[in-house]
């Protein structure tokens, strides 16, 4: 039973014969019967004999919702969880083939021995990636959102209690291979991350605009590969900060290792400011 | 779609809050620069609320346009694009302040 939002995970063979609230998504990759007998009983009391559907008691209500404000809430709940344990946790997004899961298993053997690493690996199917993950030696939860293209904080919440991340670590989120829809889905992560390999056209940051506005770092992907490429770097940049005058720029080969410490000094430092505030926060409550 | 199940999902959440059984009409509000593209909302609307409390409900859709704070001019200026630049001054240094919004507004309801 999930302690959050006590959905039934896993298993996920319950019957719905109770009011349920349904704040949460059942896109857990695979398949489950799933009864759904919600308790919306239409009781229109003593006028019930009376009553004809010309005759509206309708009434408006103003609800002033914001759409995603379940995700939010799970995605604070996330941030909670992680402030707790004093991990740091960024939210991996590009499209499909930037490079990211490579990015990833070199920074992991790099930084490994500095601070504890876990990985939350999102795909449509197949557990490949955290394979590859775990062979690196940290520890990955690897999620399949089945139809779905993007993770959300529910899924996330539920990957975290599996996980268990050590505290004071990094944790690494890679969403599913999507410019569009991870823009959308705040996962209780520090900062977005937007993955860019230069095999993609610099113009990426203008055709999917929300993705870049809503990171705060851009990495730059296969930098080795520029001298055959026809890639325009400064326009690029250009681009991004077009979208967002505030994004941060790095530039990485993951394969010949070129600008990687820039990034794991991005890193480094969040990391450790993250883990002072969670220090500080114990002894004002010890 | 999931932004579907997000309406449907505080539709029944407010059922018991406002005290409703149905709802007749959504009304959301999408902002230009929003990430949801209104026509794939109507389109998943009536398949995701088939056979719940808001079956059959109209929908109802109202754009707000983008708005920004451009620094350089000071001033509240109108965007059609994330990456459009101030109409004044053809900066980029814009804060976007209105316009990327995701809301439901109202609902009929009895």
């Amino acid at each position: 039973m999930c302690v959050t939002c006590g959905c039934g995970q896993p298993g996920h063979d319950h019957d719905h014969d109770h009011a349920h609230p349904h704040d949460h998504d059942h896109d857990h990759g695979h398949s489950h019967d799933h009864d759904h007998d919600h308790g919306h009983s239409h009781d229109h009391g003593a006028m019930g004999a009376v009553h004809d559907a010309t005759i509206s008691d309708a009434r408006i209500v103003q609800i002033e919702q914001d759409i995603l404000s379940v995700n939010n809430r799970y995605a604070e709940a996330n941030r909670r969880f992680l402030a707790n344990r004093g991990v740091f946790a960024v939210n991996l997004v590009s499209s499909p083939g930037s490079g990211k899961t490579t990015l990833l298993c070199r920074t992991i053997s790099d930084l490994k021995g500095r601070f504890p690493v876990s990985v939350i690996e999102g795909d449509q199917e197949t557990e490949f990636d955290a394979e590859r993950i775990r062979q690196t030696g940290a520890k990955a939860t690897q999620l399949n959102t089945g139809k779905g293209c993007h993770l959300d904080a529910h899924m996330v919440g539920h990957a975290l209690e599996e996980l268990d991340p050590a505290e004071g670590g990094v944790l690494f989120v890679e969403n599913v291979g999507n410019l569009i829809c991870p823009s959308a889905f705040d996962l209780g992560e520090a900062h977005k991350i937007v993955v860019l390999s230069v095999t993609e056209g610099e113009d990426k940051p203008l055709k999917y605009p929300d993705m870049f506005f809503q990171a705060d770092l851009m990495i730059l992907n296969k930098i080795d590969l520029l001298p055959y490429l026809n890639f325009d770097v400064d326009k690029c940049v250009e681009f991004a900060q077009r979208v967002n005058p505030d994004i941060q720029v790095i530039k990485v080969s993951a394969t010949s290792g070129e600008g990687m410490q820039a990034w794991y000094d991005w890193i480094s430092r969040r990391r450790d400011a993250t883990v002072s505030a969670w220090e500080r926060a114990k002894r004002l409550h010890a | 779609m999931s932004l579907c199940e997000g309406v449907l999902r505080i539709l029944e959440e407010q059922a018991d809050l406002q005290n409703y059984s149905r709802v007749r009409r959504v009304t959301l509000e999408i902002g230009m620069l929003s990430t949801a593209v209104p026509e794939s909302i109507e389109m998943c609307f009536g398949a995701v609320t088939r056979g719940t409390l808001a079956d059959g409900a109209a929908l109802e859709i109202v754009r707000t346009p983008g708005e920004a704070w451009c620094k350089k001019c000071a001033a509240s200026v109108p965007v059609k694009e994330r990456y459009t630049p101030c109409p004044r001054c053809g900066g980029f240094d814009l804060e976007l302040r209105a316009g990327d919004g995701l809301r439901i507004k109202e609902l009929e309801v009895d």
